[in-house]
């Protein structure tokens, strides 16, 4: 049996009953990331030495009896946007390349202390901002699947890890879509939690208002478990929020029956593709057989989600990047005769294109004279949205689309027309607004490419969500479909 | 023409709390550089702030002593944009659309009347670092310049007045008046010369009679209350000037110098920045409670200028009494808790601003760590108005019991201090001093009086000072009678 092929729950019952050791997993993960990251290229940094480390110290407390978590001793890969301490973390960006965080994000000290083991840093759209993992400053990731295809973004380097087995959990952010969309593109589970249910602290802002920490996992269960490790109020984060925390993997129960689902009309019409379309129908219809009620809603606010993100993601933007000034950690400029001179040529050398483009139009987005017009417009149409959710919420426990409108296109294909590129979250962003959970689990293929199913549901309820991803998990076969991985 | 002058002000005051408004780190000044810092005030990538309560307590706190008409609701924060080295995020937390309070005045005393100064609004925001520049003075021409981030994210508080100011003078009182509050409330050290309170202003002219505002200034670096009695009038003279001559007031920030007294032009209205000002998303909306205004109001308690009214009518004291006394709340409070004790306002507090504060002032000790307490001084002026002690011997009573913390009658009685008012006793000693000075009382006899002095002096002396004067001074003249 191929360690590496396994997901959390089944390695943790073979650490329980003596079958494998943490440091048989740990090299099985490894050997099989050399023979396979140099086609996929989901990491940009392996922490290897970390990793049979801790896997040693967690053999040792597995033989002491100690109890321990259901992540203790799982491999688990970090998106690069989360500081670790001493660990260089990097945002796929040349201005942050030999940054070396002096501290721990709280999910990083979180999954650390539940005994998890963090085995790289994951590569991403520059700063969180792309749909592609094209936008990294160092390369582009493959997707499993089909290595001249994109693996989706901005997560798509943990997406594309768990997807080829490289590791068997993954920590992702979404400010847009970026968990959700990567795991419909690598055909892998991403859920986006409720807006303050994980705590940004230590996790580098694209968009302050929307950010949110995920799990990125082979199965519904693994998600489930995740998700209550890294969840939960934190006092360093105020914008993190007092809820209890469910055990999510208690609630993960085999059965829709009753449930009230609607089906967003705005997602299954013009826009998306006709695989896509067909694999979240028969998806919905699955659902309703195994006694679900599924009914369609409008949500007319939806078609302005996306403009209305790209006015406030940038305008959040272009304020949290300014930090990148060359003064006090991260890239300088060598051109550096006065003060204004270095700030324009470290952050000129410093960021990318997609990056600039995105400071530019979120400054202009503040500028006086506009701020009335753009950044205050948009806030009022996202309490729109939000109202919008709040009512469709009220008929229905759950809503349901496609994750995204098509399946992975091809590296290369989108990257010099930006708005087709944006206009491949038009489903996931109206959710990130809303500041509410959704998760994309695997639904089918449409050109052998890997489809997600969006299960949205109300603030703070990701246990319905999870329980109908479970239920359609475990009467569906996709999660089952694994990557050949074939030499390019 | 005649022209009258509005003045708004804009202060900013370093808020004593322990640590800084976002973050755990020491405010304490004057540490080794990049000593007191965390990943939160050095903007590490991914950090986030949390506000300090102890913050949002001294604005309440402030904002209720300036009596804010709003305080209760929500207030919310804001990220001011701009680039600048001692500013790690390239952005300043701040308030700009609903601040924390609204809508109080503070009430001054210009030339003898009272008059009420609007305050526009109360907020909180956090310090810039310090920059040392390596050079040249400034970071133009400077060599390199290093970046001490310690104070960066100590809180500040900025109060804005209305532009109801109507002289320099009458901005340098309210500046006093206000530096008085914020003392006494304990929420700034108001030290002007380090930067702790530090002012800004707005100045413009106006036709006599006219309503509307003219074009203003703003000037800069004033670290004195007397720098900005001068500043403000530099600049007023100086648009004056131009006004006369035909020309038009510029909007412009303007730098003073004080050595050369005069204001020179900054950056115009053209060149100022777009700050591009948007709600914190990393801060949720503070909403204060009547329950916690309410709370904090409780540990206001009176505030100075009713304190001195009731001073100046109810004890009768003098206004330099008034003002000593008030400049201090802790000796404010003693001298209270003395009167309640014993109803001698004047009598108390002619040794709560005499000996006593000479006392603290050269410990530089406030009256808390002093060896005294209300009690110990009433017991002295019983002691006095009692005839025990005379009033010379208990200011040396007192100099004991501030150097060794003993009680005022263990000292009186351990050194025997005791006053002689026995008429008997301070007879003999007359006598004694009679018959040995001859020449002296030959003198007072033949007419010369001040003879009697001396002779007073040496009855005090063979007593040790102990002789009741009145008593010496009646039995003296009935022997020298004789």
């Amino acid at each position: 049996m191929e360690l590496y092929k396994l997901t959390a729950h089944e390695l943790k019952a073979k650490l329980d009953n003596g079958e494998a050791s943490c440091v048989d997993i740990v090299n099985a993960v490894f050997e099989h990331i050399k023979n396979t990251d140099d086609k996929v290229g989901g990491f940009v940094t392996q922490t290897k030495q970390h990793a049979l480390n801790k896997a040693k110290d967690i053999d040792k407390r597995i033989k002491a009896k100690e109890k321990l978590s259901p992540i203790a001793g799982i491999p688990i890969a970090v998106k690069d946007n989360m500081c670790t301490k001493g660990t260089v973390t990097t945002c796929s960006s040349r201005i942050l390349e030999n940054y070396i965080p002096p501290y721990n994000a709280t999910v990083v000290e979180k999954i650390e202390e539940a005994g998890a083991i963090m085995i790289g840093k994951t590569n991403m759209d520059e700063f969180a901002m792309g749909s592609s993992t094209e936008n990294s400053a160092f390369k582009v990731t493959k997707n499993p699947w089909d290595l001249e295809t994109v693996p989706g973004g901005s997560s798509g380097g943990s997406a594309a890890v768990v997807s080829a087995n490289e590791t068997i959990l993954a920590l992702g952010s979404d400010t847009g879509g970026s968990i959700r969309q990567p795991a419909a593109f690598c055909g892998v589970v991403g859920l986006k939690p409720t807006y303050g249910r994980v705590s940004r602290y230590g996790l580098i802002a694209f968009a302050s208002s929307l950010d949110q920490i995920g799990p990125l996992t082979k199965d519904v269960t693994d998600c489930a478990t995740l998700l209550g490790v890294i969840s939960g109020d934190d006092e360093k984060d105020s914008t993190s929020i007092n809820a209890p925390v469910p055990d999510y993997r208690k609630l993960l129960v085999n059965n829709v029956k009753g449930t009230k689902i609607g089906v967003v009309k705005e997602l299954m019409g013009k826009g998306i593709s006709e695989g896509v379309k067909k694999a979240v129908k028969e998806a919905i219809k699955k659902l309703e057989s195994l006694g679900a009620s599924v009914e369609e809603v409008s949500m007319p606010t939806f078609e302005y989600g996306v403009p209305t993100y790209y006015l406030l993601a940038t305008a959040e933007a272009s304020s949290n990047l300014a930090r990148y000034d060359g003064v006090k950690y991260g890239h300088r400029s060598s051109s550096r005769q006065d003060i204004l001179t270095m700030y324009n040529e470290t952050r000129r050398e410093g960021f990318g294109p997609e990056v600039k483009r995105r400071i530019m139009l979120g400054t202009y987005a503040l500028s006086a004279g506009y701020y009335d017009a753009y950044y205050l417009k948009a806030q009022k149409v996202r309490t729109l949205i939000k109202n919008d959710f709040d009512k469709a919420f009220i008929r229905f426990d759950v809503l349901i689309s496609p994750t995204t409108p098509t399946v992975a296109f091809k590296v290369g294909e989108k990257v010099d027309d930006p708005l087709s590129m944006y206009l491949s979250d038009i489903a996931t962003i109206p959710v990130n607004l809303a500041g509410i959970p959704a998760i994309s689990v695997p639904c089918g293929f449409s050109d052998n490419m890997p489809i997600g199913l969006q299960i949205i549901g109300k603030a703070f309820d990701e246990a319905t969500i999870l329980r109908v991803a479970y239920t359609y998990e475990q009467n569906t076969e996709w999660h089952k479909s694994k990557v050949k991985l074939t030499a390019a | 023409m005649d022209y009258e002058t509005v003045i708004g002000l804009e202060i900013h005051a370093q808020l004593l709390t322990e640590s800084k408004i976002f973050c755990g780190c020491s405010t304490k000044f004057g540490d080794p550089p990049n000593t007191n810092i965390c990943p939160v005030c050095t903007g590490q990538p991914g950090a986030l702030p949390v506000l300090n309560k102890k913050a949002v307590d001294f604005a309440i706190k402030t904002a209720l002593a300036l009596n804010c008409r709003k305080i209760e609701g929500i207030s919310i924060f804001a990220r001011k944009n701009y680039f600048y080295p001692d500013l790690p995020k390239n952005y300043q937390i701040s308030q700009y659309e609903l601040p924390l309070a609204e809508h109080g005045y503070l009430e001054v005393t210009v030339a003898g009347t009272r008059k009420k100064i609007s305050i526009k609004r109360v907020h909180l925001e956090e310090d810039a670092g310090k920059l040392v520049h390596k050079g040249a003075s400034g970071i133009r021409g400077a060599d390199h310049s290093n970046v001490d981030l310690n104070r960066t994210g100590v809180p500040l508080m900025e109060i804005v007045s209305e532009p109801d100011i109507r002289s320099p003078e009458e901005a340098r009182i309210y500046m006093e008046e206000l530096r008085r509050i914020l003392v006494y409330l304990g929420v700034c050290d108001g030290n002007m010369e380090e930067g702790s309170l530090r002012c800004d202003a707005n100045i413009s002219l106006r036709p006599v009679g006219s309503k509307g505002l003219g074009v203003k200034t703003e000037v800069k670096n004033m670290n004195s209350f007397r720098a900005i009695q001068h500043a403000l009038n530099s600049e007023m003279k100086r648009q004056k000037e131009v006004l006369d001559e035909g020309g038009k007031i510029v909007q412009e920030t303007r730098l003073y110098n004080d050595e050369t007294n005069d204001t020179v032009s900054m950056r115009s209205k053209e060149e100022a920045h777009d700050y591009r000002y948007f709600p914190e998303p990393d801060l949720v909306p503070l909403e204060i409670d009547r329950a916690w205004a309410e709370e904090i109001g409780k540990t206001i308690g009176e505030m100075p200028v009713k304190k001195r009214e009731r001073y100046l009518k109810e004890f009768g004291l003098p206004e330099h009494d008034v003002s000593v006394i008030l400049a201090d709340r802790e000796l404010a409070a003693f001298f209270e808790e003395s009167v309640r004790l014993l109803n001698k306002p004047k009598a108390i507090s002619n040794w709560v601003i005499g000996d006593i504060s000479a006392h603290l002032n050269e410990k530089k000790i406030a009256i808390s760590k002093a060896n005294i307490t209300p009690e110990q001084l009433v017991e002295l002026i019983k002691l006095i108005e009692n005839g025990t002690i005379s009033g010379k011997l208990a200011k040396d009573v007192l100099a004991k019991v501030l150097d060794t913390g003993k009680n005022v009658n263990d000292i009186v009685s351990e050194s025997g201090l005791t006053q002689i008012s026995d008429e008997g006793e301070i007879v003999r000693i007359v006598k004694d001093v009679i018959k040995a000075n001859p020449k002296p009382v030959a003198d007072y006899r033949s007419g010369k009086q001040t003879a009697s002095a001396f002779l007073v002096g040496q009855i005090m002396k063979a007593t040790k000072g102990r002789a009741n004067p009145d008593i010496v001074n009646k039995l003296l003249k009935q022997e020298l009678a004789q």
